[in-house]
């Protein structure tokens, strides 16, 4: 008999499986744009007050109202935030996918579903609860234009009897997401206590899962890490931003407008920052590289196919060396194809954005709490490198629900890079692309500086060390040079790496972003099963050398990523082409966020071999 | 009464020379009408007394684009992406509202594909002149229509022109410019005043000069070849732009003149020669170009004046100081603020 047979004869036989406490994955099925996310996230802040490590994963689709989407809740005591393949805890709140979504559930799950739901319910293997969602919803005090978004706060009341979310944790995670708007708050929670209290009279607990009060949350936020970013961006004193309309990243811009209106204005109200919608994407590069040209701390946020628009621009920006921050929250391709689903596709378009020999530097933030700290030091890297530098979130990272320690304020002062003042430039003179300091990186000016020798003229890649026009071989080739040099000096002033040796492991896993939660999951299974691994997450690119010792160190090293490709597998390949055997690829690329068993299966199945 | 005779002044207001506003030597064809326009530049920055340093210059592609290097080396120039001028143009007085920006572009960085790019930075009202150098063919790569080219026109290689052109001029004002003008390269008494009340206009300021392309465009028959030009332009006003500082009254008839106070309070004075024109009548300034297309004569002149519009600067309700020269301080909010928002997030 196999565990799951045996497992069927156990809830036949009315046996008790044992319970399963704070371990456990919830999946919320409803249609798009009908109001559920609210109650999604009540009930992945009110696990989180519980203090019970939680992550909340919305997969929606490219869609304002009617199409199926999912919420998936994750609860684990031993602090595992990675998305689980499958969920035993189902809400059924959408006809159209309830068919599917019951179809799909394991055996021994849970259903919960509106009792007027018409859908054939003879699987015998499953434990199902009916919610009186109309019943509860048809009551004079919620006015009937509401109803259906009210309904869903019944599955929040249900819900929380049925798998014990303590209603006090309830409450206070209502008042956050209404921020303390009474009237809000007073149009929902009686929804909920009438499921509440309706599930505690009529429903008899019959499966294995629930929660309880944990301490496993304090000194923790719950965010997502495009807020994350455009308040690092504020801290990191961006001035001018110029962005389009583009899922996943908007919220970015949306949210970094928010923080600086109130964090960045003179009190008479002026703002010390400007935030424009531009035309599109080429025009959002553009103003951000005027802008950076002209002193500003500038940035812009987008994804892929706003990255493809705006390659033009890259190139000139690093010939003509302007700073600039580009965040690119990744998802899968094009407009018409996942666009609302997470990639890690984009790094090869731009670490090696547009024609021509050109590198960028790319930061690769892994939680929440580095898209906050690398919203403020990107901008002080792009004016450091006078280039312009990419900060490569993805969909995952960016729109869902993160724990994470708290956002710890900027550690080093702002830093403004080379520019001269009108002084410096009658002492020492000035000559724009010369490489004074042997570092590559030159001297520049603002628009502006009181002196007649301050300007230069900007162009692109045919200008000698004056700045002057040229298309002499010897000159170009010197100015390809200092740029390649710039870039590779900043291999050791990135980020580093983070990495945890095991001692004896022969196998290394390199990953970025976030993927992290799921392979730090794998990790602890794999140590389980015997299988030891060391763990190098890369933060930037050009990366650092130790990256090099890493692998150097392990005799196979898997590398983890959301593209079908193993883009970040080619660069490191590249970077050490006489280790290149050594790097396998573990990619999974479904719109899905990675999880620890594809890790495991990967890897599992590779060392077989 | 004795008169006191003063001796001209070789320097400026500033104290500057003209030669301090000059550029590098051209490299483009001998007898470009886009020279001559350099040169009025450099004059009409000369006259005003502007401070080069305080100058930006901008340009996208194409032969018109060269041109920022032959006037005011001491001002920063940049020569972007092909119709991407007005973009980096707009980052850079957002991120430094105190510059005085000119822009140099041509027909086939703003007419094709930098249209989108135009007409934008026109609805944000950025300040700058913006200046097309307008000669209804792509030079730099030898010869091919444009979108301003006129409709039937023949080129030796490509054959005749099917499709209309597009009217620069129209599209600023339908898109909310408030300072539109159209005039010739070869007629500095025209470009100066044009360029000169241009630099004053607080806002987005297009001035499309024709400027005929002397190696691919000057066949007789093209609107954009001077021959063309001097048969058929109709000098819509004579004007005479006087900025406050300087005492020089204009030699006008009441009830022959508009006057048109500019921001800066120095006024341009108009004198209509050609019927009656109204530059502060939108529907008129329309009606006007439509009526040149249709008689096919070439209006010149300020077509459109509307001061009234908010630059960028103000409606993002910007600080004064330019962003670029913030303090430290300016930019980061104080540790007690993080720490705030931290606890609101647990």
């Amino acid at each position: 008999m196999s565990v799951i047979q045996s497992k069927v004869a156990d809830i036949l036989a009315g046996g008790n499986l044992g319970e399963v406490v704070n371990d456990f994955s919830l999946q919320i099925a409803s249609a798009n744009g009908s109001g559920s996310q609210t109650s999604n996230m009540v009930l992945v802040r009110a696990l989180f007050r519980m203090g019970i490590p939680v992550s909340g994963k919305n997969l929606f689709p490219s869609n304002i109202q009617g199409l199926p989407t999912w919420y998936t809740i994750r609860c684990s005591h031993a602090g595992y935030v990675a998305r689980q393949p499958s969920a035993p805890v189902v809400v059924l709140m959408n006809p159209e996918t309830a068919i599917k979504d019951l179809a799909g559930l394991e055996s021994g799950g849970v259903c919960f579903y509106p009792d007027d739901l018409k859908i054939d319910l003879s699987r015998q293997d499953v434990t199902y609860y009916p919610m009186p969602v109309k019943q509860l919803t048809s009551v004079p005090e919620v006015p009937r234009h509401l109803r259906t978004y009210i309904g869903n706060m019944v599955y929040v009341g249900v819900l929380a009897q049925v798998l014990k979310i303590e209603m006090s944790a309830l409450e206070a995670a209502l008042d956050w997401q209404f921020g303390g708007r009474t009237k809000l708050v007073n149009a929902n929670l009686p929804t909920i206590k009438a499921a509440y209290e309706w599930a505690a009279a009529n429903i008899t607990k019959r499966d294995q899962y629930r929660v309880e009060r944990m301490n496993a949350t304090a000194g923790y936020m719950l965010v997502d890490g495009n807020a994350a970013g455009g308040l690092g961006s504020v801290y990191g004193g961006m001035t001018v931003t110029a962005w389009y309309p583009i899922t996943p990243s908007t919220s970015l811009a949306d949210e970094m407008s928010a923080f600086a209106s109130t964090l960045r204005r003179d009190p008479d109200g002026k703002a010390n920052y400007a935030i424009v919608q531009a035309e599109d994407e080429l025009a959002a590069i553009g103003m951000v590289l005027g802008a950076g040209w002209a002193g500003a701390r500038s940035m812009t946020t987008t994804s892929g196919p706003g990255i493809s628009l705006m390659q033009e621009f890259l190139g000139f920006g690093y010939y003509a060396e302007i700073p600039a921050v580009i965040w690119d929250i990744q998802r899968v391709g094009p407009s018409t194809g996942m666009p609302t689903r997470v990639s890690q596709g984009d790094l090869f378009a731009c670490y090696y954005a547009s024609h021509g020999d050109t590198k960028h530097i790319c930061l690769l933030p892994g939680s929440v709490n580095e898209c906050f700290e690398f919203g403020w030091r990107s901008l002080d890297i792009a004016e450091q490198y006078q280039t312009p530098v990419f900060v490569l979130s993805d969909l995952d990272l960016g729109m869902n629900q993160w724990m994470t320690k708290p956002f710890e304020y900027p550690t080093e002062p702002i830093n403004r890079g080379k520019v001269l003042t009108a002084e410096q430039v009658e002492k020492n003179g000035f000559r724009r692309y010369a490489d004074i300091d042997g570092d590559g990186i030159a001297y520049r000016t603002l628009p502006g500086t009181n002196h007649p020798r301050a300007s230069y003229f900007t162009r692109g890649s045919g200008h000698d060390a004056d700045a002057r026009y040229t298309e002499e071989p010897e000159k170009y080739r010197g100015n390809l040079e200092r740029l390649r040099r710039k870039i590779e000096l900043s291999r050791e002033h990135l980020p580093a790496p983070v990495v945890e040796m095991t001692a004896g492991a022969k196998i290394g896993i390199i990953g970025f972003g976030s993927t992290d939660p799921a392979i730090i999951e794998a990790r602890d299974t794999l140590t389980a099963s015997g299988v030891q691994t060391s763990y190098l997450r890369i933060r930037a690119l050009p990366s650092a050398a130790s990256v090099v010792d890493f692998v150097r160190s392990h005799e196979r090293v898997y590398v983890v990523e959301i593209n079908a490709d193993g883009q970040l597998r080619l660069i490191l390949q590249s970077d050490m082409p006489e280790l290149a055997a050594r790097l396998r690829p573990v990619c999974m690329l479904d719109g899905m966020p990675f999880t620890a068993a594809w890790i495991i299966g990967q890897i599992n199945s590779q060392e077989q071999k | 009464m004795a008169t006191a005779t003063v001796a001209p002044s070789k320097l400026n207001l500033i104290g500057l020379d003209k030669s301090d506003y000059k550029g590098n030597p051209s490299t483009l064809c001998a007898g470009c009408g886009h020279d001559s326009i350099s040169a009025q530049i450099i004059q009409v920055a000369f006259e005003l007394g502007l401070k080069p340093e305080n100058v930006i210059k901008l340009s996208g592609i194409g032969c018109s684009s060269k041109s920022p290097a032959y006037f005011l080396n001491r001002s920063h120039g940049l020569n972007a992406v092909h119709g991407r001028m007005p973009s980096v143009a707009s980052g850079a007085m957002l991120a430094n509202r105190n510059l005085t920006a000119i822009g140099v572009s041509g027909d086939g960085d703003t007419g094709s594909i930098g249209l989108g790019q135009f007409k934008h930075i026109i609805r944000r009202n950025v300040p700058m002149v913006y200046v097309i150098e307008n000669n209804g063919v792509y030079g730099l790569t030898k010869g091919q229509f444009s979108a301003t080219s006129d409709e039937g026109q023949k080129l030796k290689y490509y054959g005749d022109n099917e499709y209309p052109a597009v009217d620069l001029c129209m599209e600023a004002i339908v898109s909310g410019c408030g300072f539109v003008a159209r005039s010739f390269a070869g007629d500095p008494k025209q470009v100066r005043p044009l360029l000169k009340a241009a630099f004053s206009f607080n806002g987005t300021a297009v001035l499309d000069i024709i400027s005929p392309c002397v190696t691919f465009n000057n066949n007789p028959d093209s609107n954009k070849s001077y021959e063309w030009v001097r048969d058929h332009d109709s000098p819509l006003h004579d004007i005479s732009f006087v900025p406050v500082r300087e005492e020089i009254t204009v030699d006008y008839e009441p009830g022959e003149t508009k006057a048109v106070t500019m921001h800066d309070g120095a006024k341009i004075v108009l004198k209509k020669l050609a019927g009656e024109h109204d530059p502060t009548d939108r529907m008129a300034a329309i009606m006007l170009l439509e009526r040149s297309r249709t008689d096919n004569v070439l209006t010149t002149g300020l077509i459109y004046y509307n001061p009234d519009r908010d630059t960028v600067q103000d409606s993002e309700g910007m600080v004064a100081t330019a962003l670029a020269l913030l303090p430290d301080e300016k930019l980061r909010p104080v540790r007690s603020t993080l720490e705030k928002i931290v606890a609101s997030l647990c």
